[in-house]
């Protein structure tokens, strides 16, 4: 069995800051990380490896950076990884990542599993998944937190939906997106993380995807941002001074003339 | 050409067919919506009563259970029929998996998860406003790709007045669906404790201020006297699972705006603020000043919860009389 592992690196929310003159995001000097919930899907891959004795590959798009991350998913035990990166690659959306992960993908071939997290921490569409199912033609079983069972060229997944947990069976090759709840990712050992630094990690651009130009980056993408900029929140921050009794007292006086409490 | 609408959820179809309304106004296009099911044929009254025009009707045995992969497929047959230069779907766990699978069908553009829409009328451009980088800023975009399409979580717009006595015209849309290789083996019903947090207009809502499950007594005894609903950040449900996920709120949970939203020992990371923002009234009580939730908020109270709800008790008790 080919489990295909993807993921995503991306500012570590933590440390991020808007400007609070133009609005902006600060993204200057911002550390990067593993997108929390990729760590799930990386933990659920390697743990399929120790159960079916699956072979694991990790592949990520982004900039050379990148490669810290799939440095640290071979260091929690994944068996290859691939840098997709190409100046070309750079300002994708959705459907563009999804179409160079699916090139990907299918240059690995044979794959049996593909599994992605649920969303990133960062975009959060939750799009990728299912437009990479779309674009590699696979049953797609999305919010898994429990991969029940694979055998007979099938897998059982437990799927958490808002009126309850679906259990579902689906042939594979499939795709499955896992949340948070799936697993607790492992911390890599400093051993693993000597022995994954010594690992040899190809970086496929446009030209070894087989992709044109125009199919991926700002130029194969859809959506095209206009701006982005931290919300306004016209407030009144209004903090009560004085002693505690004086402050609720306050608070609730200011929350009947509001109209909100009728005590 | 039109705006079509689909959801899965009556509730959701109507809030996105109020919206569709005004933005088929705009672009001066009818609103139609998309009835997708097994046995859903005559069922059209609903869409027609919330505002649709026209109801594209795919009645098929492979429409249940429910399978992103058919849906897609069907909603891709309405595409092709209805030609719609916008499509809204709403972003319930369905429609988040069934969107972006129609969007790459159709090789096409979706804004995830948008909160805002309106029409730039001269370039006919679905315009859509998001939360971006974790949360961190709104994105506002449009996709460069026909038909335009949004998905719009369940509470974003108001649900129109209900009027029984519109009637439209249905068009049933023959389909060949290819069965995907599933099966629902079983399906576990959550616990449904019955509350739903986006129709309470006040909510008190807790953090990880509170250090443990039973202080969370102090906020129901407050939100019982003044007829709120509980709230709470993710850690509470996600992670302690104090309370379970109804009362999440934020962009992972659910998106309220409450006449006033109370935030207990909520730090007010922006992945909270997306849910609550939208709030009428805001109140913070937090020890920390620095906290960010003290910037979005109305009033605050800077002081630990554990003296300051005791206290707002007991005040509100002695009003009370
Ligand atoms: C992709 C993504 C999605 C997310 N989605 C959500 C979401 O939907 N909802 C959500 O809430 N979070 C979400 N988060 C998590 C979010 O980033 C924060 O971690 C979370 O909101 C913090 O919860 P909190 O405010 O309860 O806890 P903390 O940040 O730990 O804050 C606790 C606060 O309590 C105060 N406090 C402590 N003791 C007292 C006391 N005795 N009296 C008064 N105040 C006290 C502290 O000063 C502090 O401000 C998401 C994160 C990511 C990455």
């Amino acid at each position: 069995m080919r489990v295909v592992v993807c993921i995503k690196q991306v500012f570590d929310p933590a440390e991020l800051k808007v400007d609070p003159s133009t609005r902006l995001l600060i993204t200057d000097g911002v550390s990067k990380k593993i997108s929390d919930f990729d760590k799930n899907a990386i933990e659920e891959a390697v743990r399929l490896k120790e159960k079916y004795q699956a072979e694991t590959f990790v592949i990520t798009m982004g900039p050379a950076d990148a490669m810290r991350a799939l440095r640290e998913a071979l260091a929690m035990g994944i068996d290859n990884a691939y840098l997709l990166s190409d100046p070309a690659f750079e300002n994708s959306d959705t459907l563009a990542t999804a179409k160079v992960l699916a090139a990907a993908i299918k240059k690995i071939g044979n794959v049996d599993l593909v599994l992605l997290a649920e969303a990133s921490m960062d975009g959060y569409s939750g799009m990728v998944g299912p437009r990479l199912a779309a674009l590699l033609n696979l049953p797609q079983l999305t919010y898994v937190r429990s991969i029940v069972s694979i055998g007979d060229g099938k897998i059982v997944v437990e799927r958490d939906l808002e009126e309850g947990y679906e259990v579902v069976e689906a042939k594979l090759p499939a795709l499955v997106t896992v949340t948070k709840e799936i697993n607790e990712p492992r911390f890599a050992t400093l051993p693993k993380i000597m022995a994954a630094s010594k690992k040899k990690v190809d970086t496929w651009g446009a030209a070894e995807l087989g992709l044109a130009k125009e199919e991926v980056g700002l130029a194969g993408s859809a959506i095209q941002v206009m701006k982005a900029e931290a919300p306004v929140m016209g407030r009144k921050n209004i903090i009560f001074q004085g002693e505690l009794q004086q402050q609720v007292e306050e608070l609730v006086k200011a929350l009947v003339k509001e109209g909100v409490l009728k005590v | 050409m039109t705006v079509l609408v689909f959801s899965e959820n009556m509730e959701v179809a109507a809030e996105l067919l109020g919206k569709g309304k005004e933005l088929a106004g705009e672009l001066g296009t009818k609103l139609a919506a998309a009835l997708l099911g097994t046995g859903v044929k005559g069922k059209e009254g609903e869409l027609f009563a919330y505002g649709a025009d026209v109801v594209y009707v795919v009645d098929h045995p492979a429409l249940t259970p429910f399978f992103p992969e058919t849906y897609a497929d069907a909603l891709a047959k309405v595409v092709e029929e209805a030609k719609p230069e916008v499509i809204l779907i709403g972003a319930t766990k369905r429609g988040k998996e069934t969107a972006p699978r129609l969007a790459t069908k159709l090789n096409a553009g979706c804004a995830a998860g948008a909160t805002n829409l309106r029409i730039d009328k001269e370039k006919r451009l679905l315009i859509a406003e998001r939360p971006a980088i974790s949360a961190m800023v709104v994105a506002t975009e449009y996709s460069k790709t026909k038909p335009q399409i949004a998905t719009v979580a369940p509470r974003t717009f108001e649900k129109p007045p209900r009027d029984d006595s519109r009637k439209g015209e249905v068009v049933e849309v023959k389909v060949d669906l290819t069965v995907p290789e599933k099966k629902v083996l079983e399906l576990k019903k959550k616990e449904v404790k019955g509350i739903k947090i986006e129709d309470a207009e006040l909510i008190t809502s807790c953090g990880r201020g509170f250090r443990k499950k039973e202080d969370l007594k102090m906020l129901e005894e407050l939100a019982s006297l003044i007829g709120a609903t509980l709230g709470c950040s993710r850690p509470i449900a996600a992670d302690l699972k104090w309370l379970p996920e109804d009362h999440w709120v934020g962009l992972s949970g659910h998106k309220v705006k409450p006449k006033m939203y109370m935030a207990v020992g909520i730090s007010g990371q922006v992945q909270h603020l997306a849910g609550m923002r939208d709030s009428k009234i805001i109140v913070a009580i937090n020890k920390d000043p620095e906290a960010p939730i003290f910037k979005v908020a109305d009033y605050g109270i800077v002081g630990d919860l554990y003296q300051v709800l005791p206290a707002l008790i007991n005040y509100l008790k002695s009003r009370k009389g």
